[in-house]
């Protein structure tokens, strides 16, 4: 059960040692992670590449470096698992009946699950064309 | 439908809870940092897709990484750029007040700091995405 909300956003921190106080950490040290991760990729795709200059040759460049790929993988943990843990709590405010509840988590973990699998593989298995 | 007398069901007396349940700028930033989560990771499940995409060749990436060069595809841009600035700063002003519970009694303050820092970054961000759009 998500503790209680505050004013502004965010929860006071659960009293438990158990899994919400664990899931509540890991929000704020994945957030500061994310704060340089995501913001430092966000600002560096639209304004230093630009979108419009997306295309194959971009990424090969990129990964043909292998911390770029070890960036990237950080970045898609830490989101994903960020991003899905929020979905857990807006679930579980939102869904009442505990039947509802385990289906739509149990479709939305899987579905992460794909994801995480499918940005991993692709990611250290790209093969830089000669 | 028989759930029992003790489960708690809230009565919705209407759109004006939407914005008085707890009221003011606290519950607005709350529902914009939910808002603004679910959108980044609705985004981050496409991006996720669009990158496995490359596994299928050079011709199969490049037709569809073009959509992202659309000008719909700028509009929705703007959006993301708002949602990731706004999620970033509005979270770690939560983090801020999470740790330092006093900085709780100026969190109107911190509200307003903050949003002059997010319009500060966020109106030469969207400018840059939209001007090509208008020949600039």
């Amino acid at each position: 059960m998500a503790s209680e909300h505050r004013r502004g956003g965010g929860h006071a921190r659960p009293g438990s040692r158990g899994f919400e106080a664990w899931a509540w950490l890991f929000m704020r040290v994945s957030g500061v992670v994310l704060l340089f991760l995501a913001v430092f990729h966000l600002l560096w795709m639209h304004y230093v590449i630009g979108v419009d200059n997306l295309n194959f040759e971009t990424v090969v460049s990129r990964w043909s470096n292998p911390l770029w790929r070890m960036y990237d993988f950080a970045l898609l943990g830490f989101a994903l698992v960020h991003g899905v843990n929020g979905l857990r709590m807006v679930l579980e405010d939102y869904l009442h009946r505990p039947g509802t509840l385990l289906a739509v988590k149990s479709v939305a973990y899987v579905l992460a699950f794909l994801l995480l699998s499918a940005g991993a593989w692709i990611i250290f298995t790209f093969h830089v064309p000669a | 439908m028989s759930d029992g007398a003790a489960r708690e069901r809230p009565t919705f007396t209407g759109p004006r809870e939407w914005v008085t349940y707890r009221g003011g700028l606290g519950m607005l930033m709350w529902g914009l940092h939910r808002i603004a989560g679910l959108g980044i990771l609705l985004f981050l499940t496409l991006h996720i897709v669009d990158i496995f995409l490359l596994g299928f060749g050079k011709d199969v990436f490049n037709s569809l990484i073009g959509i992202y060069s659309s000008p719909w595809a700028h509009v929705m841009d703007v959006f993301l750029v708002f949602g990731v600035l706004f999620h970033a700063i509005n979270g770690l002003r939560i983090i801020v007040q999470d740790f330092a519970p006093r900085v709780m009694l100026a969190e109107h303050k911190l509200v307003v700091i903050e949003l002059v820092v997010l319009f500060v970054i966020f109106v030469p961000a969207a400018w840059a995405l939209l001007a090509p759009l208008f020949g600039g």
